[in-house]
């Protein structure tokens, strides 16, 4: 995709620096000449809106470790503080409170979208890998930061999560200890868990750039899944085509997250986070944040020893492997079709691993019968879309033929 | 795929509602609160006399040690007064807070009690939670600052509760001795006896209160719009720079989708 | 860049237009927004309003005896507010208009509240802070105290102050700084 440069140094500065640090010829390369495919829809822009949403939770945190307290005894009053002393304080609060879910809103669409599109499939399976290590850490971040308000939500989801590492056979003891640095979530735990909530997102940042770069050596998948052939006929400037379209798609997201944080900044939060943490009492029904809800469920739902394998080890391998499973999906699925347009059977099959997904949340959210037995059918179908059907689909489904270029698809829908 | 998703999104929200909504076994009464709802606005008149509640009732046992007093006189408090921009010089705000004699150490180190300042956190009733459990029969009486943020359904929670004496206890409840049955708390068992009987409290006689009775009822709307406010002071602030940030949102978005039409005009895609 | 200059001009080169006059305005809106999001990010960082709330205070002047001085913390820095002998008034109005006197000022100068009315003359109310480079100055009842004037001395660079804080000797620049303050009765004075 990435053909020669087509940047022409104008001023007596630019072509300076162009022959030492070729800065803007690199920023015009990637960001205003890059051929981008004509026939994005709407769900391309996720990956813009993403983009914002780092730099907003990078921004607004930033802000609020100048006013938070990391000790056991302040971090509640701490936060209490920013809510109503800090001019603007309860703002940025919020704005990162929902910010966080909103961030994971985007994700998710992001991702269902690459696998409704075979976004993952070659030339483009580094780039899926490297999405799927930026929401492994995404997923880190979120639970420590979560953390950190010290409510009760906070340290009991801490104890609760960091007890997974205690379920590694023979080293998970003293794993547990290692990341508490006691025996018991307390002072030091909250102390790291800012540390690494801190650290992370700039690690995260650091990911973004190479899936971007692996974004750019292939160039954008697209609706058809058909790979670009005449980049004259079939493609257009990133700048101003997309930034213009990918800027009206940030402004309507905003708009929906602008009005959780002004009018509903609570809504996406559980009430017993404001109780403060109490190493004495576990609160009633103990729920991650709703983004954590499906693998939440998966974790639980293996309450059995399986041969020689204790039922927590189980529920801790399940949760990995649901994410981990991701990575060997270039591998697993045979099809030679990229996107499900093309796909009938598989376009079923997708679709109902989106409702499995959401109902796997719902089971997550829930405690006791039916959720159990059915979170236990959701984590067969979600491993079974993996192992089983994605593999076998492309042996015995019949595609229907995808449009010979993306300039005949263009030509054919209009 | 566009709907698809649309509507997963929309299921996804109902989803973490329904998880996060009903926990509660008793469906809560409405205080139909003037504070609700995008445009809702608290009642200056309603949370000073929820104030006198919290003064003359509540605060004998329970703590509000985020609130301080100078918050009363704060923007949009129940005692701001535009003359008064800094509340520490508003002398309505600086007779409640000389009310209270607070802990201190003076400049030799030495502990001493003084009188309360607006810049002074609210008193709390008990030295630790310890003495505060020693007086109230081993139960911890929560504090307040924040408890309409930290309760299931908020305000309508509080004005509930306050409500929610005198029930007849279903079968196989078991109220153990000094308890009270309260159908609106988790598990109906609750160790604070009933408090907002009619007439528990004296409302000013002022214009704004003309009329107003204190029945349990009423009684229980101010507190909960009092609780309200002082879980979330900024409240009312964050509503009005939302209503003007979303429509700033609005006009950009229309511009912006008039340059993206125009930008992609002659594409054909 | 020639398809996003033909997307810009309508036929005449280098004719804005009306569509250029759009992309103008959507810039603008943009710029706009940028500014209204940076200031709340900016102003987090200014004094929150629990130190505001500290910012003035209340004093009890009853509480300090004649020829002693108390130590009020404001600001998150000391104050002098001192109850001054006759005998040491009297000293600071005869050094008036004494020669050495580098940062000239009138005792009565000294004494002055901050809405311009007379203060009074038993109360001298400072900064704890050498003008010099910030130390906090040695009272003359105090053991380490000096200086030759009856009133302060900095044990960091040895300035003097006279009994009415101004600078007579050493390194130091100018008198010890006045907070602004106000009596609002006989005994109460709210600084700042």
């Amino acid at each position: 995709m990435s053909g020669p440069s087509k940047y022409v140094p104008n001023s007596g500065f630019e072509k300076w620096l162009d022959r030492r640090l070729p800065l803007i010829r690199f920023a015009y390369d990637t960001m205003v000449d890059f051929p981008t495919p004509k026939n994005l829809n709407y769900w391309w822009t996720f990956g813009g809106i993403l983009a914002i949403f780092l730099v907003i939770q990078i921004l607004t945190g930033i802000i609020l470790v100048m006013h938070y307290v990391p000790h056991v005894d302040f971090a509640f009053a701490s936060v209490a503080h920013i809510m109503r002393d800090v001019n603007g304080g309860w703002l940025v609060r919020y704005m990162h409170m929902v910010g966080a879910s909103f961030f994971f809103l985007a994700v998710y669409i992001h991702i269902f979208r690459g696998l409704y599109y075979g976004s993952y499939k070659e030339p483009r399976e580094l780039l899926w890998g490297l999405g799927v290590i930026i929401y492994l850490l995404m997923v880190i971040t979120a639970f420590m930061g979560y953390v950190l308000p010290w409510g009760q939500m906070s340290f009991w989801g801490a104890t609760v999560i960091t007890n997974i590492a205690s379920a590694i056979p023979v080293v998970g003891e003293p794993i547990h200890k290692w990341l508490l640095g006691g025996f018991a979530v307390g002072q030091p735990t909250l102390n790291r868990f800012l540390s690494l909530h801190y650290l992370m997102p700039f690690v995260i940042a650091g990911v973004v750039v190479l899936h971007i770069w692996a974004l750019h050596v292939p160039g954008n998948n697209n609706p058809t899944g058909v790979e670009v052939k005449d980049v004259e006929k079939e493609t257009l400037p990133f700048h101003p085509y997309y930034t213009i379209k990918d800027g009206f798609a940030i402004l309507i997201f905003l708009m929906v997250y602008v009005a959780f944080v002004f009018f509903a900044p609570e809504a996406l939060n559980h009430p017993d986070n404001y109780i403060p943490a109490n190493a004495q009492v576990t609160p009633a029904h103990i729920v991650p944040e709703w983004y954590l809800l499906p693998f939440y469920a998966i974790l639980r739902a293996i309450d059995f020893d399986l041969l020689f394998i204790p039922a927590k080890l189980g529920g801790v391998i399940a949760m990995g492997g649901a994410i981990l499973i991701w990575l060997a999906l270039p591998l697993l699925d045979s099809s030679k079709i990229k996107s499900m347009r093309y796909r009938p059977l598989g376009k079923i099959f997708w679709f109902l691993f989106l409702v499995n997904f959401v109902i796997l949340g719902f089971c997550g959210a829930n405690i006791g019968e039916p959720w159990t037995t059915i979170s236990k059918i959701g984590v067969i179908y979600y491993f079974a879309y993996f192992l089983v059907i994605l593999p076998l689909l492309g042996i015995y489904e019949k595609p229907k033929t995808p449009p010979a270029s993306i300039a005949d698809s263009i030509s054919g829908a209009h | 795929m566009r709907k698809i998703l649309l509507t997963t999104i929309l299921t996804l929200g109902l989803a973490s509602s329904a998880a996060f909504a009903n926990e509660g076994a008793h469906k809560l009464l409405d205080a139909q609160g003037s504070y609700e709802g995008i445009f809702g606005r608290f009642d200056r008149a309603q949370v000073q006399r929820g104030f006198q509640i919290y003064k003359e009732v509540c605060s004998s046992c329970h703590s509000m040690k985020e609130m301080h007093y100078r918050n009363l006189g704060e923007k949009n408090g129940p005692y701001y007064d535009p003359k008064f921009p800094n509340a520490n010089d508003n002398p309505v705000v600086k007779a409640i807070a000389k009310g209270y004699k607070v802990k201190d150490v003076d400049a030799n180190g030495a502990e001493v009690e003084r009188e309360g300042t607006p810049a002074d956190a609210f008193v709390s009733p008990f030295d630790s939670d310890y003495a505060a459990k020693q007086a109230n029969g081993g139960a911890l009486p929560p504090d307040l600052s924040v408890i309409t943020k930290a309760r299931h359904g908020g305000a309508n929670y509080v004005y509930s509760l306050m409500q929610g004496y005198n029930k007849p206890v279903p079968h196989g409840v078991n109220v153990p001795e000094g308890k009270v049955y309260n159908p609106y708390i988790a598990g109906g068992i609750i160790g604070m006896p009933e408090q907002l009987t009619d007439g528990r409290v004296t409302y000013a006689d002022t214009p704004e209160n003309k009329g107003i009775k204190a029945t349990t009822e009423q009684q229980s709307a101010d507190i909960a719009a009092f609780l309200q406010w002082a879980s979330d002071p900024h409240q009312t602030e964050r509503k009005k720079t939302g209503l003007a940030t979303m429509l700033f949102l609005f006009i950009f978005a229309i511009f912006t989708w008039l340059s993206y039409q125009s930008v992609w005009r002659n594409v054909k895609h | 860049m020639e398809l996003s200059d033909s997307s810009h001009t309508n036929g005449h080169e280098g004719q804005p237009t009306r569509r250029d006059m759009l992309h103008v305005a959507t810039g603008a809106i943009a710029a706009g927004g940028a500014a209204m999001v940076a200031w709340p990010l900016i102003n987090q960082m200014n004094p929150a309003a629990d130190t505001m709330a500290l910012a003035s205070i209340e004093f009890d002047l009853s509480t300090v005896a004649e020829g002693s001085q108390a130590k009020v913390m404001w600001r998150g820095a000391p104050l002098f507010i001192r109850h001054r002998t006759a005998e040491e008034i009297a000293r600071a109005k005869k050094d008036d208009s004494a020669p050495d006197l580098r940062d000239k000022q009138t005792d009565e100068q000294r004494t002055m509240q901050s809405d311009g009315k007379a203060g009074k003359a038993q109360y001298l109310i400072m900064q704890a802070a050498c003008t010099h480079l910030g130390c906090i100055p040695v009272g003359v009842t105090e053991s380490g105290y000096l200086g030759d004037y009856g009133g302060w001395f900095c044990p960091c660079h040895g300035s003097q102050y006279d009994t009415s804080g101004r600078i007579r000797k050493g390194p130091a620049p100018l008198n010890l700084i006045i907070p602004p303050y106000v009596y609002l009765s006989d005994t109460l004075v709210k600084i700042g």
